[in-house]
Protein backbone atom coordinates (compact mmCIF):
# COMPACT_ATOMS: atom_id res chain seq x y z
CA UNK A 1 0.00 0.00 0.00
CA UNK A 2 1.26 3.47 -0.85
CA UNK A 3 2.63 5.65 1.91
CA UNK A 4 -0.29 7.67 3.34
CA UNK A 5 -0.21 11.44 2.98
CA UNK A 6 -0.17 11.77 6.75
CA UNK A 7 0.55 9.27 9.48
CA UNK A 8 0.60 9.80 13.23
CA UNK A 9 2.45 7.20 15.29
CA UNK A 10 1.82 7.23 19.03
CA UNK A 11 1.57 11.00 19.23
CA UNK A 12 1.38 12.38 22.76
CA UNK A 13 0.71 16.04 23.45
CA UNK A 14 0.52 17.85 26.76
CA UNK A 15 -0.98 21.29 27.23
CA UNK A 16 0.42 22.62 30.47
CA UNK A 17 -0.02 19.86 33.05
CA UNK A 18 -2.76 18.13 31.11
CA UNK A 19 -2.17 15.09 28.94
CA UNK A 20 -4.46 15.77 26.02
CA UNK A 21 -3.23 13.24 23.46
CA UNK A 22 -2.05 9.97 24.89
CA UNK A 23 -0.80 8.06 21.87
CA UNK A 24 -2.73 8.94 18.71
CA UNK A 25 -2.30 6.57 15.76
CA UNK A 26 -3.92 7.87 12.59
CA UNK A 27 -3.56 7.61 8.84
CA UNK A 28 -4.84 9.97 6.15
CA UNK A 29 -4.60 8.14 2.81
CA UNK A 30 -3.82 10.06 -0.37
CA UNK A 31 -6.77 11.48 -2.24
CA UNK A 32 -9.25 10.49 0.42
CA UNK A 33 -11.28 12.32 3.03
CA UNK A 34 -10.74 11.09 6.57
CA UNK A 35 -13.26 12.24 9.15
CA UNK A 36 -11.99 12.70 12.68
CA UNK A 37 -14.95 12.12 14.98
CA UNK A 38 -15.66 11.89 18.67
CA UNK A 39 -17.29 13.69 21.57
CA UNK A 40 -16.27 17.15 22.71
CA UNK A 41 -12.95 17.34 24.50
CA UNK A 42 -11.47 14.07 23.26
CA UNK A 43 -8.54 15.75 21.50
CA UNK A 44 -9.66 16.26 17.89
CA UNK A 45 -8.65 19.92 17.70
CA UNK A 46 -5.44 19.23 19.61
CA UNK A 47 -4.60 16.53 17.05
CA UNK A 48 -4.90 19.05 14.20
CA UNK A 49 -2.90 21.65 16.12
CA UNK A 50 -0.19 19.12 16.87
CA UNK A 51 0.08 18.26 13.19
CA UNK A 52 0.48 21.99 12.41
CA UNK A 53 3.08 22.35 15.16
CA UNK A 54 1.08 24.82 17.26
CA UNK A 55 1.40 22.32 20.08
CA UNK A 56 4.49 20.19 20.08
CA UNK A 57 4.20 16.42 20.35
CA UNK A 58 5.96 15.20 23.47
CA UNK A 59 6.41 11.77 21.96
CA UNK A 60 5.58 9.97 18.73
CA UNK A 61 6.01 10.81 15.08
CA UNK A 62 4.04 12.97 12.67
CA UNK A 63 4.89 11.79 9.15
CA UNK A 64 3.82 14.05 6.30
CA UNK A 65 4.43 12.31 3.00
CA UNK A 66 6.98 10.15 4.77
CA UNK A 67 8.87 13.01 6.41
CA UNK A 68 8.78 13.53 10.17
CA UNK A 69 7.47 17.06 10.79
CA UNK A 70 7.08 16.82 14.57
CA UNK A 71 9.86 19.34 15.09
CA UNK A 72 9.44 21.43 11.93
CA UNK A 73 8.35 25.06 12.55
CA UNK A 74 4.71 25.82 11.77
CA UNK A 75 5.36 28.19 8.83
CA UNK A 76 7.57 25.57 7.18
CA UNK A 77 4.83 22.94 7.59
CA UNK A 78 2.38 25.33 5.92
CA UNK A 79 4.80 25.94 3.06
CA UNK A 80 5.20 22.21 2.54
CA UNK A 81 1.59 22.30 1.35
CA UNK A 82 -0.63 21.88 4.39
CA UNK A 83 -3.73 24.08 4.34
CA UNK A 84 -5.18 24.51 7.83
CA UNK A 85 -8.63 25.87 8.60
CA UNK A 86 -8.88 26.36 12.37
CA UNK A 87 -12.10 26.15 14.32
CA UNK A 88 -12.08 29.86 15.16
CA UNK A 89 -11.64 30.68 11.43
CA UNK A 90 -8.85 33.14 12.25
CA UNK A 91 -9.58 35.54 9.43
CA UNK A 92 -7.79 38.88 9.48
CA UNK A 93 -10.73 41.19 10.04
CA UNK A 94 -8.86 44.47 9.49
CA UNK A 95 -7.74 43.35 6.04
CA UNK A 96 -10.00 43.08 3.02
CA UNK A 97 -11.22 39.77 1.64
CA UNK A 98 -8.80 40.23 -1.25
CA UNK A 99 -5.87 40.85 1.11
CA UNK A 100 -6.81 37.79 3.16
CA UNK A 101 -6.73 35.69 -0.01
CA UNK A 102 -3.51 37.24 -1.30
CA UNK A 103 -1.77 36.52 2.00
CA UNK A 104 -2.95 32.92 1.92
CA UNK A 105 -1.22 32.35 -1.44
CA UNK A 106 2.25 32.16 0.10
CA UNK A 107 4.21 30.81 -2.82
CA UNK A 108 3.16 33.39 -5.41
CA UNK A 109 0.35 35.63 -6.57
CA UNK A 110 -3.19 34.32 -6.37
CA UNK A 111 -3.89 32.74 -9.78
CA UNK A 112 -6.92 34.26 -11.55
CA UNK A 113 -8.29 30.81 -12.41
CA UNK A 114 -8.16 29.81 -8.77
CA UNK A 115 -9.81 33.06 -7.74
CA UNK A 116 -12.64 32.46 -10.20
CA UNK A 117 -13.12 28.96 -8.87
CA UNK A 118 -13.36 30.29 -5.34
CA UNK A 119 -15.87 32.92 -6.49
CA UNK A 120 -17.94 30.17 -8.08
CA UNK A 121 -17.90 28.10 -4.87
CA UNK A 122 -18.49 31.07 -2.56
CA UNK A 123 -20.29 33.88 -4.46
CA UNK A 124 -20.46 36.25 -1.43
CA UNK A 125 -16.66 36.53 -1.47
CA UNK A 126 -16.82 38.03 -4.96
CA UNK A 127 -19.41 40.55 -3.81
CA UNK A 128 -17.35 41.62 -0.78
CA UNK A 129 -13.91 41.25 -2.40
CA UNK A 130 -12.75 44.74 -1.43
CA UNK A 131 -14.58 44.93 1.91
CA UNK A 132 -12.85 44.48 5.27
CA UNK A 133 -13.22 40.83 6.28
CA UNK A 134 -14.45 41.96 9.70
CA UNK A 135 -17.69 43.17 8.11
CA UNK A 136 -18.61 39.72 6.77
CA UNK A 137 -21.31 37.58 8.42
CA UNK A 138 -20.33 34.46 10.36
CA UNK A 139 -21.06 32.16 7.43
CA UNK A 140 -19.15 34.37 5.00
CA UNK A 141 -16.18 34.42 7.37
CA UNK A 142 -16.20 30.63 7.37
CA UNK A 143 -16.32 30.67 3.56
CA UNK A 144 -13.32 32.97 3.53
CA UNK A 145 -11.52 30.73 5.98
CA UNK A 146 -11.96 27.71 3.71
CA UNK A 147 -11.29 29.76 0.59
CA UNK A 148 -7.94 30.78 2.08
CA UNK A 149 -6.96 27.15 2.37
CA UNK A 150 -7.94 26.78 -1.31
CA UNK A 151 -5.84 29.79 -2.41
CA UNK A 152 -3.14 27.41 -3.60
CA UNK A 153 -2.79 23.78 -4.44
CA UNK A 154 -2.26 22.00 -1.12
CA UNK A 155 -1.12 18.46 -0.56
CA UNK A 156 -3.18 18.10 2.58
CA UNK A 157 -6.11 19.97 4.08
CA UNK A 158 -6.75 20.05 7.81
CA UNK A 159 -10.20 21.45 8.47
CA UNK A 160 -11.68 21.91 11.93
CA UNK A 161 -15.48 21.96 12.18
CA UNK A 162 -16.28 23.86 8.99
CA UNK A 163 -20.04 23.81 9.56
CA UNK A 164 -20.15 24.66 13.24
CA UNK A 165 -22.83 27.16 14.13
CA UNK A 166 -23.82 27.86 10.53
CA UNK A 167 -27.28 28.19 9.01
CA UNK A 168 -28.40 25.10 7.03
CA UNK A 169 -28.18 26.90 3.67
CA UNK A 170 -24.56 27.82 4.35
CA UNK A 171 -23.78 24.33 5.60
CA UNK A 172 -24.80 22.97 2.20
CA UNK A 173 -22.66 25.58 0.38
CA UNK A 174 -19.75 24.52 2.55
CA UNK A 175 -20.38 20.82 1.99
CA UNK A 176 -20.62 21.39 -1.77
CA UNK A 177 -17.28 23.22 -1.81
CA UNK A 178 -15.64 20.43 0.15
CA UNK A 179 -17.17 17.84 -2.19
CA UNK A 180 -15.61 19.66 -5.16
CA UNK A 181 -12.27 19.71 -3.42
CA UNK A 182 -12.62 15.99 -2.79
CA UNK A 183 -13.54 15.36 -6.42
CA UNK A 184 -10.21 16.92 -7.42
CA UNK A 185 -8.46 14.27 -5.40
CA UNK A 186 -7.48 16.32 -2.36
CA UNK A 187 -6.30 14.57 0.79
CA UNK A 188 -8.25 15.86 3.76
CA UNK A 189 -8.51 15.38 7.48
CA UNK A 190 -11.77 16.84 8.64
CA UNK A 191 -13.15 17.29 12.13
CA UNK A 192 -16.91 17.42 11.85
CA UNK A 193 -19.69 17.22 14.45
CA UNK A 194 -22.47 17.29 11.89
CA UNK A 195 -22.82 13.59 11.19
CA UNK A 196 -24.88 14.09 8.04
CA UNK A 197 -22.07 16.15 6.52
CA UNK A 198 -19.49 13.67 7.75
CA UNK A 199 -21.35 10.78 6.22
CA UNK A 200 -21.74 12.55 2.89
CA UNK A 201 -18.10 13.59 2.61
CA UNK A 202 -16.02 10.99 4.38
CA UNK A 203 -14.28 8.03 2.80
CA UNK A 204 -12.83 6.88 6.07
CA UNK A 205 -13.46 7.71 9.71
CA UNK A 206 -11.36 7.73 12.84
CA UNK A 207 -13.12 8.01 16.18
CA UNK A 208 -11.29 9.46 19.17
CA UNK A 209 -11.90 8.93 22.86
CA UNK A 210 -9.74 10.01 25.78
CA UNK A 211 -6.86 11.33 23.69
CA UNK A 212 -6.46 8.34 21.37
CA UNK A 213 -8.05 6.88 18.27
CA UNK A 214 -10.25 3.98 19.31
CA UNK A 215 -11.74 2.98 15.97
CA UNK A 216 -10.85 3.42 12.31
CA UNK A 217 -12.62 2.11 9.28
CA UNK A 218 -14.75 3.03 6.30
CA UNK A 219 -17.14 5.91 6.86
CA UNK A 220 -19.95 3.87 5.28
CA UNK A 221 -19.44 1.12 7.83
CA UNK A 222 -19.84 3.53 10.73
CA UNK A 223 -22.71 5.36 9.08
CA UNK A 224 -24.70 2.17 8.61
CA UNK A 225 -24.16 0.76 12.07
CA UNK A 226 -26.20 2.63 14.66
CA UNK A 227 -25.04 0.32 17.46
CA UNK A 228 -21.41 1.07 16.61
CA UNK A 229 -22.08 4.81 16.64
CA UNK A 230 -23.83 4.50 19.98
CA UNK A 231 -20.89 2.58 21.41
CA UNK A 232 -18.16 4.85 19.98
CA UNK A 233 -19.66 8.27 20.28
CA UNK A 234 -22.63 7.80 22.55
CA UNK A 235 -24.99 9.06 19.93
CA UNK A 236 -27.49 7.57 17.63
CA UNK A 237 -28.10 9.47 14.46
CA UNK A 238 -30.92 7.48 13.00
CA UNK A 239 -32.46 9.66 10.38
CA UNK A 240 -29.81 12.34 10.76
CA UNK B 1 0.12 61.04 -6.47
CA UNK B 2 0.06 59.62 -2.96
CA UNK B 3 -2.83 57.43 -4.00
CA UNK B 4 -0.74 56.08 -6.86
CA UNK B 5 2.27 55.68 -4.65
CA UNK B 6 0.72 53.61 -1.91
CA UNK B 7 -2.86 52.78 -2.80
CA UNK B 8 -3.82 53.99 0.67
CA UNK B 9 -5.50 57.35 0.30
CA UNK B 10 -6.97 59.34 3.18
CA UNK B 11 -10.42 57.83 2.37
CA UNK B 12 -12.26 60.80 3.85
CA UNK B 13 -12.76 64.21 2.31
CA UNK B 14 -12.27 66.07 5.58
CA UNK B 15 -9.13 64.08 6.30
CA UNK B 16 -7.81 64.80 2.81
CA UNK B 17 -8.39 68.52 3.30
CA UNK B 18 -6.66 68.48 6.69
CA UNK B 19 -3.69 66.63 5.23
CA UNK B 20 -3.44 68.99 2.27
CA UNK B 21 -3.55 71.93 4.69
CA UNK B 22 -0.78 70.38 6.79
CA UNK B 23 1.31 69.63 3.69
CA UNK B 24 0.93 73.13 2.25
CA UNK B 25 1.40 74.75 5.64
CA UNK B 26 4.67 72.91 6.17
CA UNK B 27 5.85 73.37 2.58
CA UNK B 28 5.49 77.16 2.77
CA UNK B 29 5.95 77.59 6.52
CA UNK B 30 8.92 80.01 6.35
CA UNK B 31 6.87 82.42 4.24
CA UNK B 32 3.36 81.82 5.62
CA UNK B 33 4.40 82.04 9.27
CA UNK B 34 7.51 84.20 9.47
CA UNK B 35 9.41 84.32 12.72
CA UNK B 36 11.89 82.13 14.54
CA UNK B 37 9.34 80.50 16.83
CA UNK B 38 7.03 79.47 13.99
CA UNK B 39 9.91 78.00 12.02
CA UNK B 40 11.09 76.06 15.08
CA UNK B 41 7.59 74.67 15.49
CA UNK B 42 7.33 73.72 11.81
CA UNK B 43 10.67 71.90 11.88
CA UNK B 44 9.67 70.14 15.08
CA UNK B 45 6.43 69.04 13.41
CA UNK B 46 8.34 67.62 10.40
CA UNK B 47 10.72 65.63 12.62
CA UNK B 48 7.98 64.36 14.92
CA UNK B 49 5.79 63.29 12.02
CA UNK B 50 8.58 60.94 10.94
CA UNK B 51 9.23 59.83 14.51
CA UNK B 52 5.56 59.16 15.30
CA UNK B 53 5.02 57.41 11.96
CA UNK B 54 8.03 55.17 12.58
CA UNK B 55 6.61 54.29 16.00
CA UNK B 56 3.25 53.52 14.44
CA UNK B 57 5.01 51.08 12.11
CA UNK B 58 5.76 49.11 15.26
CA UNK B 59 2.80 49.82 17.55
CA UNK B 60 -0.03 50.29 15.08
CA UNK B 61 0.94 47.96 12.26
CA UNK B 62 2.83 45.20 14.04
CA UNK B 63 1.24 45.41 17.49
CA UNK B 64 4.57 45.59 19.30
CA UNK B 65 4.90 47.93 22.30
CA UNK B 66 8.37 49.43 22.57
CA UNK B 67 9.70 51.95 25.05
CA UNK B 68 13.03 52.32 23.29
CA UNK B 69 11.95 54.50 20.44
CA UNK B 70 13.59 57.63 21.82
CA UNK B 71 16.79 55.61 22.20
CA UNK B 72 16.89 55.03 18.44
CA UNK B 73 15.95 58.68 17.89
CA UNK B 74 18.82 59.62 20.20
CA UNK B 75 21.29 57.35 18.42
CA UNK B 76 20.62 59.18 15.17
CA UNK B 77 20.94 62.56 16.86
CA UNK B 78 24.13 61.71 18.75
CA UNK B 79 25.58 60.23 15.56
CA UNK B 80 25.36 63.62 13.86
CA UNK B 81 26.52 65.46 16.99
CA UNK B 82 29.56 63.25 17.56
CA UNK B 83 30.55 63.25 13.89
CA UNK B 84 30.22 67.03 13.70
CA UNK B 85 32.28 67.40 16.87
CA UNK B 86 35.05 65.02 15.86
CA UNK B 87 35.19 65.20 12.06
CA UNK B 88 34.53 68.91 12.04
CA UNK B 89 31.97 71.18 10.49
CA UNK B 90 30.73 70.11 7.07
CA UNK B 91 28.36 67.98 5.07
CA UNK B 92 30.60 64.87 5.20
CA UNK B 93 30.25 64.92 8.99
CA UNK B 94 26.47 65.15 8.72
CA UNK B 95 26.40 62.25 6.27
CA UNK B 96 28.80 60.09 8.24
CA UNK B 97 27.00 60.82 11.52
CA UNK B 98 23.63 60.01 10.02
CA UNK B 99 24.87 56.73 8.59
CA UNK B 100 26.62 55.75 11.82
CA UNK B 101 23.54 56.55 13.89
CA UNK B 102 21.36 54.60 11.47
CA UNK B 103 23.66 51.58 11.55
CA UNK B 104 23.89 51.62 15.35
CA UNK B 105 20.10 51.87 15.72
CA UNK B 106 19.39 49.04 13.28
CA UNK B 107 22.05 46.81 14.84
CA UNK B 108 20.75 47.42 18.36
CA UNK B 109 17.17 46.84 17.25
CA UNK B 110 18.24 43.57 15.62
CA UNK B 111 19.89 42.34 18.81
CA UNK B 112 16.98 43.37 21.04
CA UNK B 113 14.49 41.89 18.58
CA UNK B 114 16.27 38.56 18.20
CA UNK B 115 16.60 38.19 21.95
CA UNK B 116 13.13 39.17 22.99
CA UNK B 117 10.63 38.89 20.15
CA UNK B 118 10.57 35.11 20.27
CA UNK B 119 8.63 35.27 23.48
CA UNK B 120 5.62 37.26 24.53
CA UNK B 121 5.19 40.89 23.56
CA UNK B 122 5.22 42.14 27.15
CA UNK B 123 8.75 40.81 27.52
CA UNK B 124 9.85 42.88 24.54
CA UNK B 125 8.31 45.98 26.13
CA UNK B 126 10.19 45.35 29.37
CA UNK B 127 13.49 44.71 27.59
CA UNK B 128 13.18 47.92 25.58
CA UNK B 129 12.41 49.85 28.76
CA UNK B 130 15.50 48.43 30.45
CA UNK B 131 17.83 49.01 27.48
CA UNK B 132 16.52 52.54 26.94
CA UNK B 133 17.04 53.42 30.60
CA UNK B 134 20.53 51.97 30.52
CA UNK B 135 21.42 53.99 27.41
CA UNK B 136 20.07 57.19 28.98
CA UNK B 137 22.19 56.62 32.10
CA UNK B 138 25.19 55.76 29.95
CA UNK B 139 24.83 58.96 27.92
CA UNK B 140 24.63 61.03 31.11
CA UNK B 141 27.63 59.29 32.66
CA UNK B 142 29.98 59.21 29.67
CA UNK B 143 30.28 62.96 29.76
CA UNK B 144 33.72 62.99 28.15
CA UNK B 145 32.18 61.58 24.99
CA UNK B 146 28.57 62.74 25.07
CA UNK B 147 28.75 65.92 27.11
CA UNK B 148 26.66 64.26 29.82
CA UNK B 149 23.57 66.14 30.95
CA UNK B 150 24.80 69.29 29.22
CA UNK B 151 24.78 67.57 25.85
CA UNK B 152 26.81 68.61 22.84
CA UNK B 153 26.82 71.87 20.93
CA UNK B 154 28.44 71.69 17.52
CA UNK B 155 28.59 73.55 14.25
CA UNK B 156 26.79 72.57 11.09
CA UNK B 157 27.74 73.69 7.57
CA UNK B 158 27.59 77.46 7.13
CA UNK B 159 25.05 77.08 4.34
CA UNK B 160 22.52 75.80 6.85
CA UNK B 161 23.11 78.42 9.55
CA UNK B 162 21.17 81.64 10.24
CA UNK B 163 24.23 83.79 9.44
CA UNK B 164 24.17 82.80 5.78
CA UNK B 165 21.90 85.13 3.82
CA UNK B 166 20.97 84.74 0.19
CA UNK B 167 20.36 87.78 -1.91
CA UNK B 168 16.81 86.61 -2.32
CA UNK B 169 13.57 87.76 -0.83
CA UNK B 170 10.33 85.80 -1.10
CA UNK B 171 7.06 87.23 0.21
CA UNK B 172 9.00 89.77 2.20
CA UNK B 173 11.20 87.17 3.87
CA UNK B 174 14.94 87.08 3.24
CA UNK B 175 16.08 83.53 2.52
CA UNK B 176 18.67 82.52 5.09
CA UNK B 177 20.63 79.35 5.76
CA UNK B 178 18.11 78.61 8.48
CA UNK B 179 15.36 78.47 5.86
CA UNK B 180 17.50 76.21 3.68
CA UNK B 181 18.02 74.04 6.73
CA UNK B 182 14.26 73.94 7.23
CA UNK B 183 13.79 72.79 3.63
CA UNK B 184 16.38 70.10 4.13
CA UNK B 185 14.40 68.87 7.14
CA UNK B 186 11.09 69.20 5.32
CA UNK B 187 12.19 67.40 2.14
CA UNK B 188 13.91 64.52 3.92
CA UNK B 189 10.92 64.14 6.28
CA UNK B 190 8.55 64.10 3.32
CA UNK B 191 10.56 61.41 1.54
CA UNK B 192 10.81 59.29 4.70
CA UNK B 193 7.09 59.66 5.29
CA UNK B 194 6.26 58.53 1.74
CA UNK B 195 8.63 55.59 2.02
CA UNK B 196 6.94 54.48 5.25
CA UNK B 197 3.54 54.89 3.62
CA UNK B 198 4.76 52.63 0.83
CA UNK B 199 6.13 50.05 3.26
CA UNK B 200 2.96 49.68 5.28
CA UNK B 201 0.90 49.31 2.12
CA UNK B 202 3.20 46.74 0.56
CA UNK B 203 2.67 42.98 0.86
CA UNK B 204 5.16 43.12 3.73
CA UNK B 205 2.92 45.62 5.53
CA UNK B 206 -0.09 43.37 5.03
CA UNK B 207 1.74 40.48 6.67
CA UNK B 208 2.57 42.75 9.62
CA UNK B 209 -1.10 43.60 10.00
CA UNK B 210 -2.03 39.94 9.80
CA UNK B 211 0.52 39.13 12.52
CA UNK B 212 -0.82 41.93 14.70
CA UNK B 213 -4.29 40.51 14.45
CA UNK B 214 -3.56 36.80 14.82
CA UNK B 215 0.04 35.67 14.97
CA UNK B 216 -0.84 31.98 15.28
CA UNK B 217 -2.87 32.16 12.12
CA UNK B 218 -0.15 34.05 10.24
CA UNK B 219 2.27 31.27 11.18
CA UNK B 220 -0.16 28.57 10.11
CA UNK B 221 -0.45 30.25 6.71
CA UNK B 222 3.31 30.13 6.34
CA UNK B 223 4.79 33.41 7.59
CA UNK B 224 7.69 33.39 10.00
CA UNK B 225 6.34 35.73 12.61
CA UNK B 226 9.63 36.34 14.42
CA UNK B 227 11.41 37.31 11.22
CA UNK B 228 8.70 39.80 10.28
CA UNK B 229 8.59 41.27 13.78
CA UNK B 230 12.36 41.69 13.89
CA UNK B 231 12.38 43.30 10.44
CA UNK B 232 9.65 45.72 11.48
CA UNK B 233 11.59 46.58 14.64
CA UNK B 234 14.75 47.29 12.62
CA UNK B 235 12.89 49.39 10.05
CA UNK B 236 11.16 51.37 12.75
CA UNK B 237 14.45 51.95 14.58
CA UNK B 238 16.12 53.04 11.34
CA UNK B 239 13.46 55.64 10.56
CA UNK B 240 13.58 56.90 14.16
CA UNK B 241 17.35 57.30 13.90
CA UNK B 242 16.99 59.27 10.66
CA UNK B 243 14.44 61.52 12.36
CA UNK B 244 16.98 61.98 15.17
CA UNK B 245 19.68 62.97 12.70
CA UNK B 246 17.37 65.56 11.15
CA UNK B 247 16.55 66.89 14.59
CA UNK B 248 20.25 67.20 15.42
CA UNK B 249 20.98 68.98 12.14
CA UNK B 250 18.17 71.40 12.84
CA UNK B 251 18.89 72.08 16.53
CA UNK B 252 22.71 72.17 16.38
CA UNK B 253 22.53 70.74 19.89
CA UNK B 254 21.79 67.34 21.38
CA UNK B 255 21.23 66.44 24.99
CA UNK B 256 19.44 63.69 26.89
CA UNK B 257 16.47 65.98 27.43
CA UNK B 258 15.89 66.75 23.75
CA UNK B 259 16.33 63.24 22.36
CA UNK B 260 16.34 60.46 24.95
CA UNK B 261 13.92 61.50 27.67
CA UNK B 262 10.92 59.46 28.68
CA UNK B 263 8.74 62.55 28.19
CA UNK B 264 9.45 62.40 24.47
CA UNK B 265 8.59 58.69 24.48
CA UNK B 266 5.21 59.54 26.01
CA UNK B 267 4.72 62.35 23.48
CA UNK B 268 5.26 59.91 20.62
CA UNK B 269 2.83 57.45 22.17
CA UNK B 270 0.21 60.18 22.53
CA UNK B 271 0.73 61.37 18.95
CA UNK B 272 0.14 57.89 17.60
CA UNK B 273 -2.91 57.25 19.81
CA UNK B 274 -4.52 60.65 19.17
CA UNK B 275 -3.98 60.47 15.43
CA UNK B 276 -5.07 56.86 15.17
CA UNK B 277 -3.01 53.70 15.55
CA UNK B 278 -2.38 51.63 12.47
CA UNK B 279 -2.46 54.50 10.00
CA UNK B 280 0.60 56.48 9.00
CA UNK B 281 -1.67 59.45 8.26
CA UNK B 282 -2.78 59.39 11.89
CA UNK B 283 0.80 59.77 13.07
CA UNK B 284 1.08 62.94 10.98
CA UNK B 285 -2.09 64.46 12.40
CA UNK B 286 -1.20 63.45 15.96
CA UNK B 287 2.26 64.96 15.64
CA UNK B 288 0.88 68.26 14.32
CA UNK B 289 -1.69 68.51 17.11
CA UNK B 290 0.73 67.60 19.89
CA UNK B 291 3.50 69.92 18.77
CA UNK B 292 1.08 72.80 18.24
CA UNK B 293 -0.45 72.21 21.67
CA UNK B 294 2.99 72.06 23.30
CA UNK B 295 4.13 75.20 21.53
CA UNK B 296 1.05 77.37 21.73
CA UNK B 297 -1.30 76.08 24.42
CA UNK B 298 0.63 77.92 27.12
CA UNK B 299 0.41 81.21 25.24
CA UNK B 300 -3.24 80.66 24.45
CA UNK B 301 -3.97 79.99 28.09
CA UNK B 302 -2.13 83.11 29.18
CA UNK B 303 -4.37 85.05 26.84
CA UNK B 304 -7.51 83.28 28.11
CA UNK B 305 -6.48 83.81 31.74
CA UNK B 306 -6.09 87.54 31.06
CA UNK B 307 -9.46 87.70 29.33
CA UNK B 308 -11.23 85.91 32.18
CA UNK B 309 -9.79 87.97 35.02
CA UNK B 310 -13.33 88.89 36.06
CA UNK B 311 -13.93 85.25 37.03
CA UNK B 312 -11.17 84.43 39.53
CA UNK B 313 -11.64 80.65 39.62
CA UNK B 314 -11.66 80.29 35.83
CA UNK B 315 -8.77 82.67 35.53
CA UNK B 316 -6.71 80.63 37.98
CA UNK B 317 -7.64 77.39 36.24
CA UNK B 318 -6.46 78.88 32.97
CA UNK B 319 -3.14 80.03 34.44
CA UNK B 320 -0.43 79.27 31.85
CA UNK B 321 1.45 77.21 34.44
CA UNK B 322 -1.39 74.70 34.35
CA UNK B 323 -0.99 73.99 30.65
CA UNK B 324 0.09 70.39 31.24
CA UNK B 325 -3.12 69.77 33.17
CA UNK B 326 -5.14 70.98 30.20
CA UNK B 327 -3.05 68.97 27.79
CA UNK B 328 -3.92 65.93 29.91
CA UNK B 329 -7.61 66.83 29.82
CA UNK B 330 -7.44 67.24 26.05
CA UNK B 331 -5.78 63.84 25.76
CA UNK B 332 -8.43 62.11 27.87
CA UNK B 333 -11.21 63.77 25.88
CA UNK B 334 -9.66 62.83 22.57
CA UNK B 335 -9.25 59.18 23.59
CA UNK B 336 -12.81 59.16 24.93
CA UNK B 337 -14.39 60.67 21.84
CA UNK B 338 -12.02 59.22 19.24
CA UNK B 339 -11.07 55.75 20.50
CA UNK B 340 -9.85 54.85 17.02
CA UNK B 341 -8.00 58.14 16.74
CA UNK B 342 -8.88 61.13 14.63
CA UNK B 343 -8.19 59.32 11.37
CA UNK B 344 -10.22 56.28 12.40
CA UNK B 345 -13.14 58.52 13.32
CA UNK B 346 -13.02 60.55 10.12
CA UNK B 347 -12.76 57.43 7.97
CA UNK B 348 -15.68 55.78 9.77
CA UNK B 349 -17.70 58.94 9.16
CA UNK B 350 -16.84 58.95 5.48
CA UNK B 351 -17.68 55.25 5.13
CA UNK B 352 -21.21 55.80 6.41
Amino acid sequence: MAEPMLRLDGVQTDIGRYHILSGVDLEVPRGEVTMLLGRNGVGKTTTLRTIMGHWRAKAGRVLFDGQDIAKVPTPAIARMGVGFVPEDMGIFSDLTVEENMTLAAVSGPLAPARRDRIFAAFPPLAAFWRAPAGTLSGGQKQMLSIARAMAEERRLYLIDEPTKGLAPAIVSTMAQALRELKAEGASMLLVEQNFAVARALGDRAAVMEGGRVIWTGAMAELANDAALQERLMGLSVEGA
Amino acid sequence: MIQLFSGDGPRSRILALILIAIGLGLAFAPFLFPGVRALETAARICVFIVLAASYDLLLGYTGIVSFAHTMFFGLGAYGVALASTHIGRGFPALGAGTLAGLAAAVALALVIGLFSLRVRAIFFAMITLAVASAVTVLVSQLSALTGGEDGLVYQIPRALGPAMRLDLEIAGVTVTGKILNYYLVFCVALVLFLVMLRIVNSPFGRVLQAIRENDFRAEAIGYRVVRYRVTATCLSAGFAALAGSLWAIWLRYVGPGTTLSFEIMLDILLMVVIGGMGTIWGAAIGAVLMVLAQSYLQGLMGYAAGASEAMPILSRLLDPDRWLLWLGVLFILSVYFFPTGIVGRLRARAAR
